[in-house]
């Protein structure tokens, strides 16, 4: 902040200002609003409003008459990371009725969910180019999120809301060229990561726009329990995949990775953008392992006929795409659900909103927000 | 630490803040926690080297019904890697809970989005408005007692 007011600016106070950024703003990747409090081109305070897409999917669950039918509405919650929703709750749900999923289906679901996340995060990178004025990047990420979403097509049917994780098990075996089809797929995308990181990554403008911009530390970040690539961004080495480990992804060999500094300081919009880069990397080195491995088997024999968990709580916890996505499921002995609560991360990451942007200009407050990388459907809920 | 030597730890500091506990048998080792004494026992859960619960997972509002509202808070240490659970449980009809946001910042939305939806009110809380909801909105729709409003600015609600 010191280093963009001057003292002679600081005499010469200008008007404060309010604007209002949305709720119909490209920039706020959804229906967001931002109050944002200016001193000429200075943000002194943002006030995140959200609540334009909720539609109170806790109060459905309850409505439910079996916990099956609730996968559908988790799958609305992050659209773009519908995968690693479902397995989040399903996980919950598994854990509480006792069930031990096939292997086969374990590594179904890990090669899914990373798949997913490379999904995801190749429209949380692609946006935040657009964001800030690269247009190409854009272009040749989504060219190879087609062939994700194909992969998906094919396996269950649904390119965007899948309900393909059920309670034990899955919707549908692999189709048989399930395996050619993610290696072909992950061939070409290593490619497009070289080039992607040729042309963003360590393009001089975009280091320019988000070196040294928004930096979370790593103390704050951890009070304001943010999780994935936000706190990763801040150098804490924390991730749940490795940290509350659930599933098979001890077999794999695989690294957490850290913002360090490398343009500016720890916990920039650089550092939280470069996290992502390099996630996908770790991920197409999951897969890559997994794919290799998948062992014969039913992977619906594990499904039970009849959902009623005893009463009890639970509360579950994944690493999807944009952090720590919870569930907190109370069973009152009865076939629905007594009370869901989706713990969203996004919802979590926009919190800490306000305490990274003052101080910065306007045109900064974009780059941030882009770098929280936030979905309103999982906000809203 | 295990939940069996969190609790023990509880016990000996606020030897009358804890109404039941659960540790041995449940998935989710919790201990309940008299409503006005909440705060000073996350500050400790916070502070203390051993505990050292840096990192609220979650922060839930309840409705237990028969008038019993509740918040169910779900602690982790980053350090030390163990998971603790907190709860505590007041009336409907005066659901006072003191915020814990001066512990935690994560807990300013949390707790804003349970007064939303449980009408549960957060003393001490910085800024308790509606979360999620119009701010005109009225009731509480996660209370199991909930009646939706006929007309919301002339728009029928209920479809």
């Amino acid at each position: 902040m010191e280093a963009i007011i001057t003292k002679k600016e600081r005499d010469l106070k200008t008007e404060e200002m309010v604007v209002q950024m949305g709720p119909q703003h490209p920039s706020t990747h959804g229906v967001l609003r931002l109050e944002v409090t200016t001193e000429g081109e200075v943000v002194t305070d943002v006030k995140p409003i959200i609540g334009y897409l909720h539609r109170c999917f806790e109060k459905h669950c309850e409505q439910m008459t079996n916990y099956q039918q609730v996968i559908p509405y988790v799958d609305r919650m992050d659209y773009v990371a519908a995968m690693a929703m479902e397995w989040s709750y399903v996980l919950g749900m598994e854990r509480m009725l006792g069930i031990q999923v096939p292997e086969r289906v374990e590594y179904i679901r890990v090669i899914m969910a990373e798949l997913q996340r490379i999904a995801s995060h190749i429209i949380a990178i692609g946006t935040y180019g657009l964001d800030l004025g690269a247009f190409t990047p854009f272009l040749y990420l989504f060219r190879d999120r087609e062939l994700i979403l194909d992969i998906f097509e094919r396996t269950c049917g649904a390119r965007l809301l899948y309900n393909y994780f059920w309670i034990g098990g899955l919707s549908h075996d692999i189709p048989p060229e399930f395996v050619d089809k993610v290696r072909e797929f992950v061939k070409q995308f290593k490619k497009t990561i070289v080039e992607v990181n040729n042309l963003l990554s360590y393009n001089e403008i975009f280091i320019k726009r988000t070196a040294n911009v928004g930096i979370l530390p790593a103390d704050v970040a951890i009070n304001y329990a943010t999780s994935g690539p936000v706190l990763r961004g801040s150098g804490v080495k924390w991730d749940l995949r490795r940290d509350d480990p659930y599933s098979i992804y001890d077999r794999f060999d695989w690294e957490v990775q850290v913002g360090k500094g490398e343009m500016g300081t720890v916990g920039d919009c650089w550092d939280r953008y470069m996290v992502r880069c390099r996630e996908m990397e770790q991920s197409l080195k999951i897969i890559e392992q997994a794919v290799e491995q998948i062992p014969p088997g039913d992977v619906q024999s594990a499904i039970p006929k009849r959902i009623r968990p005893n009463p009890g709580e639970i509360y579950v916890r994944t690493e999807a795409p944009r952090g720590e996505l919870g569930f907190y499921i109370v069973s009152d002995g009865t076939n629905s659900p007594y009370r869901v609560k989706g713990r969203s991360s996004c919802f979590v990451n926009l919190s800490v909103l306000p305490e990274i942007s003052r101080g910065y200009m306007i045109a900064d407050l974009i780059a941030i927000l882009g770098s929280i990388d936030i979905v309103l459907g999982e906000i809203d809920r | 630490m295990n939940a069996i030597q969190i609790l023990e730890k509880l016990k000996s500091k606020f030897p009358d803040a804890i109404l039941d506990a659960k540790v041995e048998g449940v998935i989710e080792p919790y201990a309940k926690i008299k409503p006005e004494l909440i705060k000073e026992v996350c500050q400790f859960m916070r502070d203390d080297e051993e505990l050292n619960f840096d990192y609220l997972m979650c922060l839930s509002g309840m409705d237990y019904g028969k008038g019993v509202l509740g918040v169910v808070y779900n602690l982790n240490s980053i350090k030390h890697k163990h998971k603790f659970t907190l709860k505590v449980e007041v009336a409907s009809d005066a659901p006072n809970v003191p915020s814990i946001e001066s512990i935690w910042k994560t807990a300013n939305w949390h707790e804003r989005e349970a007064y939303d939806m449980f009408g549960i009110i957060f003393i001490d809380h910085p800024d308790l408005r509606r979360m999620l909801l119009p701010d005109d909105w009225e009731g509480h729709p996660l209370r199991k007692d909930y009646q939706v409003q006929e007309f919301y600015h002339g728009m029928k609600v209920p479809y």
